[in-house]
């Protein structure tokens, strides 16, 4: 456990000065830290551990300059692992508040639902930043690759990536409220 | 996506990053606050006319300190909480420092003089208005402290809103003692405290929303 403490440290420093290989190697051991913590936790199966190991490593990608270099990084990256678990947990508390009955009138509408579907999936689109909007049409409704999409806006592929990951998820949130609220 | 994927495209992404660049993601919106914060005393309230005076005397400087005293513990308490698995217990007992401070000043004040004349020390002429002054005058900062530490990554949200709260509403105290022409530590020590602990308590509120990332 010291050993791997040190080891990650190292790689974490190295990483922070911009070195690619070692941040890798970071991330991947990161990875197999987060899949056993997230999996020792959560009930609901591989599909959800794997979502969250995406989450915690996408989060300690965009906040690891808030690591303070003079103190061991296993803390810092159980912290953030933790937090998404909770972060996790409350959205899942939220999904499960839809009660079970109403699962049939869902599932019962007639054929004009794939309209409903598509008109409401253009008014949550609408919710989203623009550039986010963006991303999610040309990926998820037109089929083009994040690389072809980085290439016409001129951003990095990474940036694209991240953009749709967080714009999908945003988007299911607020598909859940909607649903929500709906409910009430 | 592949988690090997994204790995792939994060690391990809590596540049060189630290902490003296992440903390300005909280510092500039806080000074945008405090300058918000200090125009918005000066056009609706005013500085106080007696202000080059005033800070010929021991009264004023003792609010200077008291508030300001609280808003540098406060950020130290902030920097602590905007970053995961640092503890900030150590500098949350550096409080003990200002709060002491006015206490013991205000036990003095209300020995020092003879019994009918504690109320007006107590009370001063504006009780009633200044804690709730100090409120409007701290949601610049508050906001400002908000959206800066959210940019950051707190991960125990409560605490965080409470100390972005104590932040804003010292810091906002502060700015409201370039206004306020009451002198006596009693008042300070009871209505400003008042002030910036509701603004406190509504950092608490607010910090479990709006503190999410």
């Amino acid at each position: 456990m010291l050993a791997a403490e040190a080891a990650l440290k190292a790689l974490m420093l190295t990483a922070l000065a911009g070195d690619k290989a070692a941040y890798r190697a970071l991330l991947e051991a990161t990875g197999s830290l987060l899949r056993r913590y997230y999996g020792r936790r959560l009930a609901g199966g591989v599909a959800d551990v794997e979502d969250l190991v995406q989450e915690a490593l996408i989060a300690i990608h965009s906040k690891r300059d808030t690591f303070d270099t003079s103190q061991p990084l296993t803390p810092w990256l159980y912290a953030i692992a933790r937090y998404k678990l909770l972060d996790h947990l409350r959205r899942r508390r939220i999904r499960v508040t839809i009660p079970l009955e109403d699962a049939g009138e869902l599932l019962a509408d007639d054929e004009s639902a794939a309209a409903d579907a598509r008109l409401d999936l253009e008014k949550l689109l609408a919710n989203l930043p623009a550039g986010t909007q963006e991303i999610i049409r040309a990926v998820k409704i037109e089929g083009q690759t994040t690389s072809e999409v980085a290439d016409r806006k001129g951003k990095s592929e990474i940036a694209v990536r991240v953009g749709l990951h967080r714009g999908l998820k945003a988007l299911g949130e607020k598909l859940r409220e909607g649903t929500d609220r709906a409910d009430r | 996506m592949q988690t090997d994927d994204l790995i792939a495209n994060l690391s990809s992404d590596a540049r060189p990053a630290g902490w003296k660049s992440a903390r300005m993601r909280l510092l500039w919106p806080l000074a945008i606050g405090a300058i918000a914060s200090f125009a918005a005393m000066d056009l609706w309230l005013g500085i106080r006319p007696d202000l080059s005076h005033a800070m010929t005397t021991s009264a004023y400087w003792m609010k200077f300190a008291y508030t300001l005293g609280l808003a540098v513990v406060a950020l130290l308490i902030v920097m602590r909480l905007a970053r995961p698995g640092a503890d900030a217990a150590r500098r949350m007992k550096l409080l003990i420092i200002p709060v002491g401070t006015i206490a013991a000043l205000t036990a003095f004040a209300l020995a020092r003089v003879p019994d009918g004349s504690r109320e007006h020390l107590l009370f001063g002429a504006s009780s009633a208005v200044c804690p709730w002054r100090i409120v409007a005058l701290s949601l610049p900062l508050l906001a400002a402290a908000m959206a800066g530490m959210r940019r950051l990554a707190p991960t125990q949200l409560g605490l965080a809103g409470v100390a972005a709260g104590l932040l804003a509403g010292a810091a906002g105290a502060w700015i409201y003692a370039f206004h306020c022409d009451e002198s006596a530590a009693p008042f300070v020590a009871v209505w400003y405290t008042f002030g910036i602990g509701a603004v406190a308590v509504l950092g608490g509120l607010l910090g479990k929303w709006l503190l999410r990332w």
